[in-house]
C-alpha cells in the first residue's frame, strides 16, 4: 500500500530535507524534496502528494505557511504538516487555521513522526478506496450519465441499446424530472448519429411564432423581428437528432406543420419558398398523458402515432426508490467537486429522510435538493439537518387539511404561492405540477398579483 | 574476497562486537571481520543537542572505508540524531555502503534500570541486522517481530527479534542476485 503515496519533505536546508526524506524511504514511502517553497509548489503542480513536510522558516520566498496555502489552493485536500525550529504560539495557530494537519517543532520524536504519517496514509487509503468502490458501483449502474440499478430502467437501457441506430421516431413519457433529455441523449449517442448533432427544443418555452421560426428558420423580414435570415433546429440538427421537449404543448398549427416534416422530411423556412430536405431523428417527449389529450381532440390522432413509433415511459423517482442512495451518491461527490466543497459523505438518518420523500420532482428535484443542503452545510458530512426543508415539506403535504371556510380563488391563490415558494419561482416546474401550461400560470400570478420569486426559471435542465 | 567490516567507535564491548560479527554473519552469508577502533570526529558533536551528527559521522566513515569492505556498519556508544529528528537509534544509507548504530539508547540505564549485558547484546544484534538491512536495499517491514519493522521506542525494539521474517529473506536474497 505504502508505495502508492508520495511524499515531499519541504526545507531550505538541504542535509535537514534530504535526511528526512531518506527516513521516510526506508519506512517505504516514495519521497521527493524540494529546497524552497516555490520548489515545492512547482513539484505540486506537476503531481499530487499523499502528505507534504513543510519547513515554517524558509528566507526568499514563500515560507511554509504561503508554501501550504498555495498547495491548499491546488489541492483542497493536501495533508500538510508544518515543521518548525521555534515553536511559538502565534505561528502554529496561523499554521493549523491555515488547514495544516500538524505542526511539529524540531527536534521531533521519531515515533511522533511515525504514528502520524501511518494515520493520515490509513485514512488516505480508506478515502482511496470508498472513492474506487462508488465509482465502481456508478459505472456498474450507468448508462451514459443515468444512473440506476431498478430492472425498469435496464430493460430501458436495453431497449436504447436495440433502437439506437434505428430511425424511428421515439416519444419519451415521464414526469417532469426524471431525464426525459438524458434518455434521448443516450439514444443519440448510443447509435451511428452519434458523430451528428444533437440538438435539443422545449416546446413550452416559446410563444407560438417564435417556437416556428425555432424549429423551421425564417427568411429576413418575414416577421416583426425578424432582422435577417436564420437557420431553424431542424437544418441544425441535420444528419443527427432533434429533440422536441414538452411536445404536448405545441399548438394545431405546429402539430400541422411537424406531421409533415415528420412525413416528408422537407419543410419552408417562414417566410421562405425554398423547399429544405433535411435527414433528421425525431425524439419527442413529454409528462403530459397524450392519449388522453387526443380523446379531447387537443392532440392530432395522426401525428401521436407517428411519434409513437417506439415508446419509452420513465418511471418516477417513487417508483425506483433503490436508486435514492446510488444518486444521491452521486450528487453529493458531483456537487460538492463542483462547489469546491470537501462534503464527502451524509449520514444514515439524512439517508433515511431522502428515502422517505416522495420526490414529485424526481431525480432533478433530487439534484437540486442535494446542492440546496451542500450550498448550507457546515461541516464535511450531510446530516439530517441539512434536509429540514424537506421534512417541512412532507408535513405541510401530510397535515394539509382542506378549507372549508375560504374562498375558492384564496385557495387557488396560495397554492399557486406555495408551489412556486416550493420550486423556488421555477415557472415550468410550477406549471407541470399544477399541470396547468405556462400562459395560464402567468396569467394567475398578474390576476392575483403574487410576487415573482426572485429566482425564477433559472434551472432548466434535465 | 569481499567482507563486512565491522567498526567499533568508542565504548564497546569486545563480546558484544563478537556476537553482532557472527549475526551479520550467519544472517547475510557474508564473512565479517571486527576492524580496529575508530575514534568518533569530534566536529560530528553538536554542543546544544549534546548528541553526535549521523549524516557527518556515515561522510566519515565511507571516506576511511577499506578497498575491501563490501559494507562498513559502525557501533558507536554516542548517542546521534538527523536534523529533523530528536534521535536516531542507527543510520545508513539505503543501498549504500557505510551504516551506525548507537547503543547510547539500547543501555538499560539510559532508562533507569540496572545495567543488563544479555538485554544489551539482544538490542544491538536487532539494529545491526537492521541497519545493515537497509545497506542491501531493505525497507521497512509491516512483521513486527521481524527486525526490519521500524522502532522508534525501545518497547517496539524489545518486541521484535533478530531473525529476518521469511519476506525480507526472499527480497534479500533477490537484492544480492541482481548485484
Ligand atoms: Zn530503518
Ligand atoms: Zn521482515
Amino acid at each position: 500500500m505504502r508505495k502508492n503515496w508520495e511524499i515531499l519533505v519541504v526545507d531550505d536546508e538541504e542535509i535537514a530535507c534530504e535526511s528526512l526524506a531518506a527516513w521516510l524511504r526506508e519506512d517505504g514511502y516514495p519521497t521527493d524534496i524540494a529546497l524552497s517553497g516555490q520548489e515545492a509548489i512547482n513539484k505540486a503542480k506537476e503531481k499530487e502528494y499523499a502528505l507534504y513536510f513543510v519547513d515554517l522558516k524558509m528566507p526568499g520566498g514563500p515560507d511554509g505557511i504561503e508554501t501550504m496555502m498555495h498547495i491548499r489552493n491546488i489541492y483542497p485536500d493536501a495533508s500538510v504538516i508544518i515543521i518548525t525550529a521555534h515553536a511559538t504560539v502565534d505561528t502554529a495557530i496561523t499554521a493549523l487555521k491555515e488547514g495544516a494537519q500538524e505542526y511539529l517543532v524540531k527536534p521531533i520524536n521519531p515515533e511522533e513522526i511515525s504514528l502520524l504519517v501511518d494515520r493520515i496514509i490509513k485514512v488516505k487509503n480508506l478515502q482511496r478506496q470508498n472513492i474506487l468502490l462508488r465509482k465502481k458501483l456508478t459505472r456498474q449502474y450507468s448508462f451514459h450519465d443515468i444512473i440506476s440499478k431498478n430492472q425498469k430502467m435496464h430493460d430501458i437501457f436495453q431497449l436504447i441499446r436495440d433502437i439506437a441506430s434505428l430511425k424511428s421516431t421515439v416519444l419519451i413519457q415521464g414526469e417532469s424530472g426524471t431525464g426525459k433529455e438524458l434518455v434521448a441523449r443516450a439514444i443519440h449517442y448510443s447509435g451511428d448519429r452519434a458523430k451528428k448533432p444533437f440538438v435539443s427544443v422545449s416546446c413550452a418555452a416559446l410563444a407560438e411564432t417564435l417556437l416556428e421560426s425555432e424549429l423551421f428558420g425564417h427568411e429576413k423580414g418575414s416577421f416583426t423581428g425578424a432582422g435577417s435570415r436564420k437557420k431553424g433546429k431542424f437544418e441544425l440538427a441535420d444528419g443527427g437528432t432533434i429533440f422536441l421537449d414538452e411536445i404536448g404543448d405545441i399548438s394545431q398549427k405546429l402539430q400541422m406543420d411537424l406531421l409533415r416534416v415528420i412525413q416528408e422530411k422537407k419543410f419552408y423556412r417562414v417566410g421562405g419558398s425554398e423547399e429544405i430536405n433535411v435527414d433528421v431523428r425525431v425524439i419527442a417527449a413529454t409528462n403530459k398523458d397524450l392519449m388522453k389529450a387526443v380523446k379531447a381532440g387537443e392532440f392530432r390522432e395522426e401525428l401521436y402515432y407517428r411519434l409513437n413509433v417506439i415508446n419509452i415511459q420513465i418511471p418516477p423517482l417513487r417508483e425506483r426508490r433503490e436508486d435514492i442512495p446510488l444518486l444521491v451518491r452521486h450528487f453529493v461527490d458531483q456537487i460538492s467537486h463542483e462547489l469546491n466543497k470537501d462534503i464527502n459523505d451524509i449520514t444514515e438518518n439524512a439517508m433515511r429522510v431522502l428515502m422517505d420523500y416522495n420526490w414529485p420532482g424526481n431525480v432533478r428535484e433530487l439534484e437540486n435538493t442535494i446542492e440546496r443542503a451542500i450550498v448550507t452545510c457546515k461541516s464535511d458530512v450531510l446530516s439530517e439537518e441539512d434536509f429540514t426543508f424537506i421534512s417541512r415539506a412532507r408535513e405541510m403535504d401530510e397535515d394539509w387539511t382542506v378549507p372549508t371556510n375560504e374562498s375558492l380563488q384564496n385557495v387557488e391563490q396560495r397554492v399557486i404561492e406555495a408551489t412556486l415558494r416550493r420550486f423556488e419561482g421555477n415557472i415550468k416546474e410550477t406549471a407541470s405540477v399544477l399541470g396547468i401550461d405556462r400562459s395560464t400560470l402567468y396569467e394567475k400570478i398578474k390576476k392575483y398579483d403574487i410576487p415573482r420569486y426572485k429566482k425564477e426559471e433559472t434551472i432548466e435542465k434535465e | 574476497m569481499k567482507l563486512i567490516y565491522l567498526v567499533p567507535m568508542g565504548d564497546i564491548d569486545p563480546d558484544i562486537l563478537e556476537s553482532a560479527a557472527l549475526c551479520l554473519w550467519h544472517t547475510f552469508g557474508i564473512e565479517v571481520t571486527v576492524s580496529d577502533p575508530m575514534e568518533v570526529q569530534t566536529d560530528t558533536y553538536d554542543s546544544k543537542r549534546k548528541q553526535y551528527g549521523s549524516i557527518e559521522i556515515l561522510r566519515a566513515l565511507l571516506k576511511s572505508a577499506p578497498k575491501d569492505a563490501l559494507r562498513v556498519i559502525a557501533i558507536t556508544d554516542k548517542d546521534l540524531f538527523i536534523p529533523v529528528l530528536s534521535f536516531v537509534y542507527g543510520h545508513a544509507q539505503f543501498e549504500g555502503k557505510v551504516g551506525i548504530v548507537s547503543i547510547a539508547r539500547l543501555r538499560q540505564e539510559y532508562y533507569g534500570f540496572p545495567a543488563d549485558k544479555e538485554i544489551l547484546t539482544q538490542r544491538t544484534l536487532k539494529e545491526v541486522v537492521h541497519e545493515t538491512g537497509h545497506l542491501f536495499g531493505l525497507t521497512h517491514c509491516s512483521d513486527v517481530a521481524c527486525p526490519m519493522t521500524l522502532s522508534t521506542n525501545i518497547r517496539l525494539l524489545d518486541r521484535k527479534g533478530v531473525t529476518l521474517c521469511e519476506s525480507c529473506m526472499l527480497l534479500l536474497k533477490e537484492n544480492m542476485l541482481e548485484k
